[in-house]
C-alpha cells in the first residue's frame, strides 16, 4: 500500500476498500524495514499520525488529502514538534507556531509521518552535512541521496512516506529528486508562502513538492501554493488548479529550449545520451526543439555562492543563545556567549559560509563581491529573459552526473559546489523547474530538468506528464525495496 | 586570496580553532580565487538583482495583536525569569 501514489491512494479511500489507519500503518512498516539503512527521518510522529488516520477513517478529518500520509523537511516549523534544521543549535527547538504550509497540509487532512534530515540548515548537496546523521541513497547505500532535501527524497524513494516536501535554494529539491528517482519541483519564488519556513538565503529559498509521480506533485502543489500576508515575498497572483494541466502528448507546437552550456564539457556521457532520448521523445510528440545558448551562466556557482553565504550570513546571526536553541556553558560576558554557543552549536559547513557571506558584505570587500554578484544576476536572469523570447521551457539534465558516493566530495567544497551548476541558475532567476525520473545508469536514476518561465508551472507540469506517461522511469523502484 | 581570518571571524562572532582557522582560510581562498573570475565581466552599465521578481514594499496595517503563546516561547529559552529572557551581565557594576 506504502509503494502506491497519493492519487491512487485516494482513489481507494475513496471507493472505501482500504482505511487511512491501513495506509499510516503500511508506512511505518515499511521504516520499521528499512530505516536502519536509509536514515531519512529525524524525528517520526507515530502515535499523532495513527491519531489522525483514526479521525479520517471516522469522517472527522477530511480534504483533499486526508488520510495520505507527507514527510517533511525538518527545517519547516511544526508546532509543539522538535525542529532542528538538523543542526546542534537547535537540537532542542520545539516551535510555538506552525509554518504556513504545514496548516495548510492540516486543512487537507494530510497526516505528517515524521521530519525528515538535510545538510544543516539546508547548505550543502548530499546530508553529509546534517548535524544529526547522514541519509544514504536507497538506490545504492554507498551512495548520498543528494541535498539538502535528502531526507525527503531518499524517504518518497524508500516508499517511507507518500509524499515529501522540501526546500529549494539551489538545487536542494531538485538535485535529491533526481539522485533518488522521484519528481521534485522548484516553483517560482513567491509562489508558496515561506512563513515558518526556516531562512538560509531568502531571495533564493522556495518550498516545493517531492513526489512519487507528476501527478502527486501537482496535487500537492495545489494544495501549498498560494498568496499569505506573512510571507510579504509571496506573489498576489491566483492559484490554478495544476491538476488541468495533466493531459499527456499535448505538447504539440510548444517551443522546448535545449540549454547548450549544460549539456556539454563536465557532463557524464550516459547522462548526456539519456537527457538526448528525452529531447528526441518529446520532438516526436510535436514539441519544436531550439538549441539556446546562455552565455553568463558559467557564472552563476560563482554568483550564488557569494549571494546565498552573504544572506546566510545575516540570516543566522539570530542564533545567539538568547532566544532559543543551545547556549555554550562558557558564558562570562555577551560576547563571550555569542561566539562560544554558535562555534559550538554550528558544523563545519555552516561556519564556513558564515565567514565566506561575513567577508563579502563587510567594509572594503562588498563592492567586489556582493555587489557584483548581484549585477552577474542581473546578466543571468537577462538570459533567461531572451531564451523565453523563443522558447516556453527550457530544458537540461538536473545534475551533470548521478549519485556520488559517500565521502567523495566531503572535503573539497569547491568541487561540490560546482556539481549545482544545472539547478542553481534558476534559483539566481527565480524561475519554476521540476527534475523527472529520466533513465537509470548503473542502477542509479538520474533526472531531466525542465524551467518554465515565471508563475507557468503548468506548461512544465504538461511536458513533465508527457514525458513520463511515455516513458514510466517513475515506476522504477530501488533494488533493496 | 589571502584573507584576515581572524577578523573575519570576529566579525561572524564565531570563535574558530586554530585547526579550523587553518582550513576554513585555506578553503575561503579557493572559493574567492574561484569567485575571481566575475571580475573578468564589465557590469558597468547592470543593474544589481536582489530579488528576481520584482517587488515594491509591501506595507500593511500597524495593528496590536496580543501574543497568547508567551509560555510556548519562553520554553524554548535557554534561560528565563519573570517572563523574559535572560542573559549575561552586559553593563558592569
Amino acid at each position: 500500500m506504502n509503494k502506491k501514489t497519493a492519487h491512487e491512494l485516494k482513489t481507494l479511500l475513496n471507493k472505501k476498500e482500504i482505511s487511512a489507519t491501513e495506509i499510516v500503518k503500511s508506512v511505518y512498516d515499511q521504516i520499521e524495514k528499512y530505516e536502519d539503512a536509509v536514515s531519512a527521518y529525524v524525528t517520526l510522529t507515530k502515535k499523532h499520525a495513527l491519531a489522525q488516520a483514526k479521525e479520517v477513517d471516522e469522517g472527522k478529518r477530511t480534504g483533499p488529502l486526508a488520510g495520505i500520509p507527507i514527510a517533511i523537511k525538518d527545517n519547516m516549523c511544526t508546532k509543539g514538534t522538535l525542529t532542528t534544521c538538523s543542526s546542534k543549535i537547535l537540537n532542542n527547538y520545539i516551535p510555538p507556531y506552525n509554518a504556513t504550509i504545514i496548516d495548510k497540509l492540516d486543512q487537507a487532512g494530510a497526516i505528517m509521518i515524521g521530519k525528515t534530515n538535510l545538510d544543516e540548515f539546508a547548505m550543502g548537496s548530499s546530508t553529509e552535512n546534517s548535524g544529526i546523521k547522514t541519509t544514504r541513497n536507497p538506490w545504492n547505500l554507498d551512495c548520498v541521496p543528494g541535498g539538502s532535501s535528502g531526507g525527503s527524497a531518499a524517504a518518497v524513494a524508500a516508499d517511507e512516506t507518500i509524499l515529501a516536501v522540501g526546500s529549494d535554494t539551489g538545487g536542494s529539491i531538485r538535485q535529491p529528486a533526481s539522485f533518488c528517482g522521484i519528481v521534485g519541483m522548484k516553483p517560482t519564488y513567491g509562489r508558496i508562502s515561506r512563513y515558518g519556513l526556516v531562512a538560509f538565503a531568502s531571495s533564493l529559498d522556495q518550498i516545493g513538492p517531492m513526489t512519487k509521480d507528476v501527478r502527486d506533485c501537482a496535487l500537492l502543489l495545489n494544495i501549498i501554493a498560494g498568496y499569505e500576508e506573512k510571507d510579504s515575498t509571496s506573489a498576489k497572483i491566483e492559484v490554478p488548479d495544476y491538476t488541468k494541466s495533466l493531459v499527456a502528448d499535448d505538447i504539440k507546437g510548444i517551443t522546448i529550449g535545449v540549454i547548450a552550456e549544460l549539456m556539454g564539457k563536465g557532463v557524464d556521457k550516459l547522462t548526456k545520451e539519456a537527457t538526448e532520448k528525452a529531447i528526441k521523445l518529446l520532438e516526436s510528440k510535436g514539441a519544436k526543439i531550439k538549441k539556446v545558448s546562455l552565455p553568463h551562466l558559467k557564472y552563476s556557482v560563482a554568483t550564488y555562492y557569494l549571494i546565498a553565504p552573504a544572506e546566510a550570513s545575516s540570516n543566522l546571526g539570530r542564533y545567539d543563545g538568547v532566544k532559543y536553541g543551545l547556549r555554550s556553558k562558557e558564558t562570562k560576558d555577551l560576547i563571550t556567549m555569542y561566539k562560544n554557543t554558535r562555534a559550538e552549536g554550528f558544523g563545519p559547513e555552516v561556519k564556513r559560509r558564515i565567514l565566506l557571506g561575513t567577508y563579502a558584505l563587510s567594509a572594503g570587500y562588498y563592492d567586489a563581491y556582493y555587489l557584483k554578484a548581484l549585477k552577474v544576476r542581473t546578466l543571468i536572469k537577462q538570459d533567461f529573459e531572451k531564451a523565453f523570447g523563443e522558447c516556453e521551457v527550457l530544458l537540461s539534465p538536473t545534475c551533470p552526473s548521478p549519485a556520488f558516493r559517500v565521502g567523495e566530495k566531503a572535503n573539497d567544497p569547491l568541487s561540490m559546489y560546482l556539481s549545482d551548476i544545472s539547478t542553481i541558475p534558476v534559483n539566481l532567476a527565480g524561475l519554476p523547474a521540476i527534475s523527472v525520473p529520466c533513465e537509470i545508469i548503473h542502477n542509479l536514476p538520474i533526472g531531466l530538468q525542465i524551467i518554465g518561465k515565471a508563475f507557468d508551472e503548468e506548461t512544465i507540469l504538461k511536458v513533465a506528464f508527457t514525458y513520463e506517461q511515455n516513458t514510466g522511469w517513475h515506476k522504477e523502484k530501488p533494488k533493496i525495496l | 586570496m589571502k584573507i584576515n581570518i581572524d577578523q573575519v571571524a570576529n566579525l561572524a562572532r564565531l570563535n574558530l580553532t586554530e585547526e579550523e582557522k587553518k582550513l576554513f582560510g585555506e578553503q575561503l581562498s579557493n572559493v574567492l580565487d574561484h569567485a575571481e573570475e566575475l571580475q573578468k565581466l564589465n557590469t558597468d552599465n547592470v543593474k544589481p538583482t536582489s530579488h528576481a521578481i520584482p517587488m515594491k514594499n509591501i506595507l500593511r496595517e500597524d495593528k496590536v495583536v496580543p501574543c497568547k503563546n508567551t509560555k510556548d516561547i519562553l520554553k524554548n529559552a535557554p534561560e528565563e525569569e519573570d517572563n523574559m529572557f535572560k542573559v549575561p551581565r552586559i553593563i558592569e557594576e
